[in-house]
């Protein structure tokens, strides 16, 4: 169990945390704010991970813009900013979601156990923003671009949803 | 290091994602539920970038894990740009985001006014 190994442990826990606070929370901005956390924390495991590039853009774009646009819908659609007793469905189907949570949960762990490599080591240098840069453009090149086209479409599609027929 | 941590966080995160799709009743909550999910796939993509049985010595020289990750990011935000689109349209057409109180969200469910283009 090296430092690496504890630093590890130490950020999925707070990872883990907030996510069930987040999901569990009975006021809405608290539950965005703990999504920000639980976000930073896995931003910080892929840094632990040599993944340096991909955490930036974990930073950037899902604590950046993600929960910043959660949480403008959330004062756009007149959110309550105090506890709230109608976020969440009743006992049963709360009980319902708590099991199939639970054995995705069960099943997930049990088939990523078995694959489990051993020990590996860091390679921090394949994670780093030149080689990453260099693959991304040179092999990757055309998803690329088909990714930039979704994101347009998802632009034009979010104006064309909000404007609705009412403004021609 | 050893990559079983990250592997049980990201299945802790898919199941308590699961949990917050399948239980919340406020339509961004819900939101809040599918992107814990999605980050779960993600950090999965990172993680098999780095180990895993039957690698080649060095590594992918594609690196399709990370990059794989860096699309799974960006089409997530594409969606959830999308869905809070969706979500705030809702609210304008049924006054709440309670995702219970509203049973119909297709164009047919809206009576049609004289002069529409359809």
């Amino acid at each position: 169990m090296t430092g690496l190994d504890v630093l590890l442990t130490a950020f999925g826990v707070l990872a883990l945390a907030s996510g069930l606070l987040a999901v569990t929370s009975q006021q809405v901005v608290h539950a965005a704010l703990w999504l920000v956390v639980s976000l930073g924390a896995l931003a910080g495991l892929y840094l632990l991970l040599g993944a340096e590039v991909v955490a930036l853009v974990q930073l950037l774009v899902y604590v950046g813009a993600v929960v910043v646009l959660v949480l403008f819908a959330l004062m756009l659609t007149r959110a309550p900013t105090g506890r709230s007793d109608d976020l969440d469905s009743p006992r049963p189907v709360r009980v319902l979601a708590a099991v199939v949570g639970a054995s995705t949960t069960v099943l997930l762990g049990a088939a990523l156990l078995a694959a489990d490599p051993g020990l590996v080591e860091r390679r921090a240098e394949t994670g780093q923003a030149r080689p990453l840069g260099e693959v991304l453009f040179a092999s990757w090149v055309l998803p690329f671009e088909l990714v930039s086209v979704l994101l347009l479409a998802a632009l034009v599609a979010a104006v064309a949803v909000s404007r609705g027929r009412e403004s021609e | 290091m050893h990559l079983t941590v990250p592997a049980l966080v990201a299945a802790g995160l898919a199941g308590i994602g699961l949990y917050g799709v399948l239980a919340r009743r406020n339509a961004v909550m819900v939101l809040v539920g599918a992107e814990l999910l999605l980050n779960a796939g993600v950090l999965l993509l990172v993680l098999t970038d780095l180990g895993g049985a039957g690698r080649a010595p060095g590594g992918d020289p594609l690196l399709s894990g990370q990059v794989g990750a860096l699309f799974a990011i960006t089409v997530a935000a594409a969606e959830i740009g999308l869905a809070l689109a969706v979500v705030l349209l809702l609210f304008r057409t049924s006054g709440s985001s309670d995702l219970r109180r509203s049973r119909s969200l297709g164009e047919a469910a809206r009576p049609v006014e004289d002069g529409d283009p359809r």
